[in-house]
């Protein structure tokens, strides 16, 4: 899957005789090397997880977030360079409240979504600026009810019902189609993606990771918050149970 | 003050305009008359202007500054709806008129938005002279609109049907241009509902007679 494009991918501004242009696919190989982050879309509202890894024990647990609220009803979840994920959180916070501003409403995700991937793109058509090494996932709720959309370095972005990125996201894709996405709620959404990251997890490869849970949904109000902690502790303890079965099994 | 900045000599809509709220949509009238000093610049003005397919508005202040100001609202609300796909709204379109209006002060504008969405039924902003938004069951505005705030206090009543609504419009600009000398003419009247818009007008000889003693 991956080639290497000697002498045509040196700048955003060369196209390859095939039509690519390396810089924003290898900026997307930054995406790939980071810790997983799930999204999914139910009846009731959108739940994101993220496999946030620790890299020291030093660390206080909850700090370097990977999930961001950038308005009332709209959260992000970032993979890639956090750095640029938090430029582009910083972005997405201002549009969102100049919007408010301006038309008196909340903004809706879609239009958000739109708005940042432009910006995003804006960042591939010039030699002096790099594209943004990370892709983020937007969960929030509006007018057409939950929404879910996924923005990549490119500037390309879609809804989905399901979505993952970084390193696990081909094992979660899988997971997340056996899933019955139309009628599952989100209290049972948060457990499975918490046994989704679990089992994507490389034990081998990588230390321990957090797991940053949030959801918008109904019972949040439809306001994007991070899922209330005794949740989450049931979630894990849920997660890990049934993941310990399924091998007791097979 | 019209001869400050230019303004002598300036069309001025004194004008009775009325918006109405009922269940299921709005009715919005206007008078016709268009004055420059003591001429009667124009005598079948339309006052009543679309912004959208669903929403409109009455102008009343410096014709040249509501004409612009509701051109303005048209062109941004459909550049902002063909960015969200989704079909215009009052609410949207009322604070586009305000902050045009709260931006601009030396506008003269007095303007009723009114219309009919599917988030919000049928409803009313008005936007005064300063560029505040005020959403109201319904709204008088312009130079006859003095003359029936007592009318109205007495007459309005939530609840009324489309025809009801109608014929409170017809009544109050009657009254209003029975006794304001800057309107006149016809009345007009505009329905908006979620089946479209149904326009109307009454010659100003076919208005009921106001008791002149």
């Amino acid at each position: 899957m991956s080639s290497i494009g000697t002498g045509y991918d040196l700048s955003c501004t060369t196209y390859s005789p095939d039509g690519r242009v390396f810089q924003v696919e290898y900026a997307t190989k930054a995406v790939d090397n980071s810790g997983t982050a799930v999204g999914i879309k139910v009846k009731d509202g959108v739940v994101m997880g993220v496999e946030k890894l620790v890299m020291s024990k030093m660390l206080e647990p909850g700090s370097s977030r990977r999930i961001f609220t950038v308005d009332e009803h709209i959260g992000v979840a970032v993979a890639g360079l956090s750095a640029d994920g938090r430029h582009l959180v910083k972005r997405c916070r201002s549009d969102a409240v100049d919007y408010r501003d301006f038309y008196q409403d909340s903004i809706p995700v879609h239009v958000l979504t739109d708005r940042i991937s432009s910006y995003v793109q804006a960042y591939t058509l010039y030699s002096e600026l790099r594209p943004f090494g990370c892709s983020l996932l937007i969960a929030g709720w509006d007018v057409k009810g939950p929404r879910l959309f996924m923005v990549e370095p490119s500037g390309i972005s879609w809804g989905y019902f399901g979505c993952a990125i970084g390193k696990g996201r081909q094992a979660c894709k899988t997971e997340i189609e056996k899933l019955n996405l139309k009628e599952m709620t989100c209290r049972e959404a948060i457990t499975e993606i918490a046994k989704i990251i679990e089992m994507v997890h490389d034990d081998s490869k990588d230390k321990t990771y957090e797991l940053e849970l949030s959801w918008v949904c109904e019972e949040s109000q439809h306001k994007h918050t991070l899922v209330p902690a005794e949740l989450r502790e049931q979630a894990i303890k849920s997660a890990k149970a049934a993941l310990e079965d399924e091998a007791m099994t097979e | 003050m019209a001869e400050e900045h230019g303004r002598e000599g300036e069309h001025m809509t004194g004008t009775s305009i009325i918006a109405v709220a009922f269940d299921g949509g709005v009715v919005l009238g206007a008078d016709s008359r268009t004055t420059t000093g003591s001429l009667i610049a124009n005598r079948v003005t339309n006052k009543i202007q679309p912004v959208a397919d669903n929403i409109f508005c009455c102008r009343s202040g410096s014709s040249a500054d509501t004409e612009t100001i509701a051109d303005y609202v048209t062109y941004i609300l459909k550049i902002h709806c063909s960015e969200t796909g989704d079909a215009p709204t009052v609410h949207t379109a009322s604070t586009l008129f305000r902050q045009l209006c709260y931006q601009n002060k030396q506008l003269l504008a007095n303007i009723i938005c009114a219309g009919w969405d599917e988030i919000d039924g049928g409803s009313v902003y008005t936007v005064p002279l300063g560029g505040t938004l005020v959403k109201a069951p319904y709204a008088i505005g312009g130079s006859g609109s003095t003359y029936i705030f007592g009318y109205c206090d007495a007459h309005y009543k939530p609840g009324m049907t489309r025809e009801e609504t109608l014929d409170f419009v017809t009544k109050a600009l009657t009254f209003m241009m029975a006794r304001d000398g800057s309107s006149g003419g016809l009345i007009r009247t505009v329905v908006v509902d979620k089946d479209g818009v149904h326009r109307s007008m009454i010659p100003g000889d076919k208005l009921f007679r106001v008791w002149v003693g």
